[in-house]
């Protein structure tokens, strides 16, 4: 017998037949696709008894209702609270991802300082006594060499406890700069104070409504006031009517029973040629304006001088005049007018969750609308909603150097007297600090929310302006554009770990507050900004530390909302719709007692700026309409967050791959505005502005009006993390700020542009 | 000189004959045959005691009877599978019998304030989703009709980990053609068991969804 080659080949061969026949291939296989599902790093959500914790989403201004299913000590789901007032259950996918953010890898760690230059994202980790005994020093050393006027706060809101807390410290150290970061709030806001004299903001029952007119609001696109419009929307019978005017076929105008497409900076005319209607063929409510109208015919002042009234300003904008504006026609407009006119619970709306600013004259000739219809204060119409008032304070003493110091003008000119009622300029700040001779007129800023150097128009101008400013410290929760040049992290808990009061949400008709509270421990090592002011405050001594008698923001809220907080903590908010004032004739605050159609105010603070011509100011966009003969306009988009916080990776998902497509954004451009610069879809090309230029790719939308590429805003963002930084480009950076002369507030609704194939 | 014929005959002369290679053959063929179904299980599995010897007969005579006692609905209507150390203690903070198993439990877990490490038979990957609720309060189906007579037993079984994949032998089952029923007397737990059992008693597999969420 010979043993070979051929014996050793028979025995493999017969082994491998063997195998087959065996279920060591069959069961192997099953066992490793198990072994692969299972490998250590595939995140696996905890196994165990689940609890729900009603909370509310505090990353937009909208205050949404939130129940957030936890296990063990992991916040596993966020769905919308079922019986909260503002959205009833409905969510945004901003809300619904926010685990992303609350565990993902953006998060600052712990306090910490600059070790490198300012933005090499350089850090050295440091205690939180040595963080607050840094500012401490800092803000001790301006003080004593009277300088507590050069400090600036920076806040995304004024309206909650912790922002109080800061403004109020601010006081009592001595700086009149308590800052809030610009939103499309603030011309609302100023309108409603000079036509109604309140302080607060315009609520819209949009359940009961039967037409809502919306001049380019984000209704159904934005975050500001998603959850409430939705769920609102989702319960409305099919009898409400809802006509957007937007350049733009936005899913707001998709939803809509009739979408106008107007021309984008020509909603004033608009507004104003739809009065003018209304006017001409006597359709306005002539009770409302008799009783609790100002200054619709022609008026006189105190000194005898007569003025125009809103019968005499609309004048000027007859349809045929709008038409031309608008590039509607004048059947449309007449239409329009009458439509709204006839409606029985008509509101006219401007300014919710846009992109692009309105100009003071913009949300006051819309809002005039409203007064035509003389539907405030009942169902379907406009409520008067004052500003949070449910937080009850002790009085404060200050000192000498404090008193000094808050009479200071404000660096960002607000309150001034060529802007008298405006609260906030902040827009104005970088100009405010570039301009300055010598040193900086901010010495140290406080970035309490918000992050400026990324919502700011013009960024790079701010940007510019930061570097000027000695002393920085941010309490942002992510490592943001603004902590990116900060020279001192102090990071505030996530939302789902911390608690936060939530006021009465923009648009929202009636009263609600919610109460945001810890759903989790939190992840690491962070705290309130509100205890670490607190601190501060105690650490400065004298009057400043009298000032904050609470041990914390807690406690704080638990003696100041003294029985609201027992609501507050079972139920998760409080609301109050019944003791809405329905009579009309106390809730005009104006020195008339009326609604003013053309404020008196306005006039008064007009003519302290040297314009005596009393008119409507039409925003003119800067730039050479030869060499920019295109313009560029932002837009909102629910699966995108145009905030001070980036998206999470989970909304970056889910967009269209006309939207983004790996790094590149795309603009949207009508075809037969993209031919004549011989672009077709997809096509790379750059967009350039005044202010910038960016890298974009071309999406051919038959949706938009010819000669405008729209941009959709939160992209291009630098900070966070890898998931979520260098995607797109960040469309505030192209459109720098025109300032709105009648308030100084930033009014550009877009920005002269080019494009060219790259 | 040789002519081709003796060059042929050499060669044959040189090999192996056709027999001896199949003899090979087939002694490969058994050698994997018998490697692969007595040898290859045991490689496959090891085998572990349960950390405690637990007696559900007695357990089921002082609970009434009623699996449910301990194993037990959240009032979310998920499923709290083996009991805790918490629940466990509610009754055995301190020893109740002479018992070696429970003293070991008290020793060992009670007074170190450890859970017990059970080794679940039918744990599933979590990439697979099971309601208890829809099988037991929807369906009305028995405890038995899965997990065996467990309730009558009085002692553990031992349990057979998979090296690879660190789950029961019972998801697979006992026999390695999965064929029978398995020795404990309740189901196998493969996908396709589900889909089996789905399809005779609802008329469909089911969607791939309903399970891999």
């Amino acid at each position: 017998m010979k043993i070979d080659r051929r014996c050793f080949l028979s025995l493999v061969i017969g082994g491998a037949v063997g195998t087959t026949l065996t279920p060591v291939p069959w069961k192997l296989t099953d066992d490793i696709a198990i072994w692969s599902q299972n490998w250590p790093w595939t995140p696996v959500p905890e196994d165990g008894p689940s609890k729900f914790v009603k909370s509310v989403c505090t990353q937009c201004p909208g205050g949404c209702g939130i129940t957030v299913r936890t296990i063990g000590d992991r916040a596993i789901k966020i769905e919308g609270q079922p019986d909260h007032p503002v959205n009833n259950g409905s969510l945004c996918p901003r809300a619904i991802s926010a685990t992303q953010h609350l565990y993902g890898p953006s998060r600052i760690q712990g306090p910490m300082k600059r070790a490198g230059e300012r933005g090499q994202g350089k850090w050295e980790k440091i205690s939180w006594d040595e963080a607050i005994k840094t500012v401490t020093e800092k803000l001790a050393e301006l003080r004593t060499r009277g300088k507590p006027h050069t400090v600036a706060c920076i806040s995304d809101t004024d309206g909650n406890g912790s922002s109080y807390l800061m403004d109020r410290f601010l006081q009592a150290y001595g700086s009149p700069n308590f800052i809030r970061t610009p939103s499309s709030a603030d011309a609302q806001e100023l309108a409603l104070y000079l036509s109604c004299g309140r302080q607060g903001t315009i609520g819209y029952d949009f359940r009961k409504a039967d037409f809502i007119l919306s001049f380019g609001c984000a209704l159904m696109d934005g975050c500001d006031t998603a959850g409430q419009v939705m769920s609102a929307f989702g319960e409305q019978d099919k009898k409400t009517r809802l006509v957007q005017i937007e350049a733009r076929l936005s899913d707001t105008a998709a939803k809509a029973a009739q979408w106008v497409p107007a021309k984008p900076g020509s909603e004033t005319a608009l507004a104003l040629g739809l009065g003018h209607v209304i006017v001409r063929d006597g359709l306005y409510n002539k009770a409302f304006i008799d009783n609790h109208g100002f200054a619709f015919e022609d008026w006189q002042d105190d000194a005898g001088n007569t003025h125009p009234g809103y019968r005499s300003l609309v004048q000027d904008h007859s349809p045929d005049k709008v038409a031309k504006a608008t590039g509607l026609s004048e059947k449309v407009i007449e239409s329009l007018a009458r439509s709204f006119a006839r409606a029985h619970r008509p509101v006219a709306v401007s300014g919710l969750g846009s992109a692009a600013p309105d100009s003071l004259d913009q949300a006051l000739a819309v809002f005039a609308l409203n007064a035509l219809a003389g539907n405030f204060q009942k169902p379907g119409g406009v409520f008067l909603i004052d500003e949070p008032d449910y937080l009850s304070w002790t009085e404060m003493k200050i000192d000498k150097t404090a008193s000094a110091g808050n009479q200071h003008p404000r660096v960002d000119g607000a309150g001034s007297e060529k802007f008298a009622h405006t609260r906030y300029l902040p827009n104005r700040l970088p100009e405010a600090i570039n301009s300055a001779k010598g040193d900086s007129p901010v010495q140290a800023l406080l970035v309490a929310g918000g992050n400026p150097l990324y919502t700011l128009a013009d960024p790079r101008a701010a940007q510019k302006a930061f570097e000027k400013i000695p002393f920085i410290v941010s309490f942002s929760t992510f490592i943001d554009e603004t902590a990116e040049q900060a020279d001192l992290l102090l990071p505030h808990p996530h939302f789902l770990e911390s608690y936060q009061d939530v006021p009465t949400p923009r648009g929202m008709a009636h009263t609600v507050v919610s109460l945001a509270r810890p759903v989790v421990k939190p992840q690491y090592d962070t705290r309130h900004m509100a205890d670490v002011v607190i601190q501060i405050a105690k650490n400065l001594g004298g009057f400043i530390e009298n000032a904050f008698p609470w041990k914390n923001y807690e406690d704080f809220l638990r003696k100041s909302l003294s029985d609201q907080w027992k609501t507050l903590e079972k139920k998760g908010f409080w609301s109050d719709s019944r003791s809405r004032d329905t009579s009309l004739d106390k809730i005009f605050r104006t020195s008339s007692q009326r609604f003013e159609f053309f404020p008196m105010s306005k006039f008064a603070a007009m003519n302290g700026n040297g314009n005596k011509k009393a008119g409507v100011e039409k925003i003119e966009l800067p730039g050479n309409i030869d060499k920019l003969p295109l313009v560029l306009v932002p837009y909102t988009s629910m699966r995108i967050s145009d905030g001070a916080v980036a998206n999470t990776p989970f909304m970056t998902k889910t967009l269209d791959a006309n939207v983004v497509l790996e790094n590149d954004v795309f603009v949207e451009i009508n075809p037969k505005t993209a031919s004549e610069y011989g672009l077709s879809q997809g096509d790379k090309a750059t967009v350039k502005t005044q202010a910038g230029r960016a890298e974009v790719r071309v999406n051919l939308f038959e949706g938009i009006m010819p000669g405008l590429v729209a941009m959709p805003a939160g992209l291009g963002r630098t900070g966070f993390s890898d998931y979520i930084a260098g995607k797109g480009a960040n469309v505030y950076s192209l459109i720098a700020p025109a300032a709105d002369p009648a308030s100084g507030l930033n009014a550009a609704w877009g920005a002269r542009a080019a494009i060219a194939k790259a | 000189m040789s002519t081709q014929s003796d060059n042929q005959t050499a060669a044959a002369g040189n090999r192996s004959s056709g027999w001896v290679v199949f003899v090979f053959f087939m002694i490969g063929l058994v050698a994997s045959i018998i490697s692969g179904w007595v040898a290859f299980p045991k490689l496959l599995y090891s085998t572990k005691q349960q950390p405690i010897d637990f007696n559900h007969q007695v357990h089921l005579e002082q609970m009434g009877g009623q699996c449910n006692a301990c194993h037990f609905f959240r009032e979310d209507g998920s499923f709290s599978g083996s009991p805790t150390l918490e629940e466990c203690k509610s009754c055995h903070m301190y020893p109740m019998t002479g018992n070696e198993n429970e003293q070991k439990f008290i020793d060992e877990y009670v007074n170190q304030d450890k859970e017990v490490p059970w080794l679940i038979y039918a744990e599933q990957p979590p990439c697979v989703f099971f309601s208890h609720a829809a099988h037991v309060r929807g369906a009305d189906m028995q405890c038995a009709t899965c997990h065996g007579d467990i309730k009558n037993s009085t002692s553990l079984r031992e349990y057979q980990e998979n090296r690879l994949t660190g789950y029961s032998r019972d998801i697979w089952g006992k026999s390695m053609l999965r064929l029978g029923e398995p020795d404990h007397g309740g189901r196998r737990q493969k996908m396709n068991d589900c889909a089996e059992c789905h399809l005779k008693e609802t008329g469909s597999k089911g969607n791939c969804f309903q399970c891999h969420k």
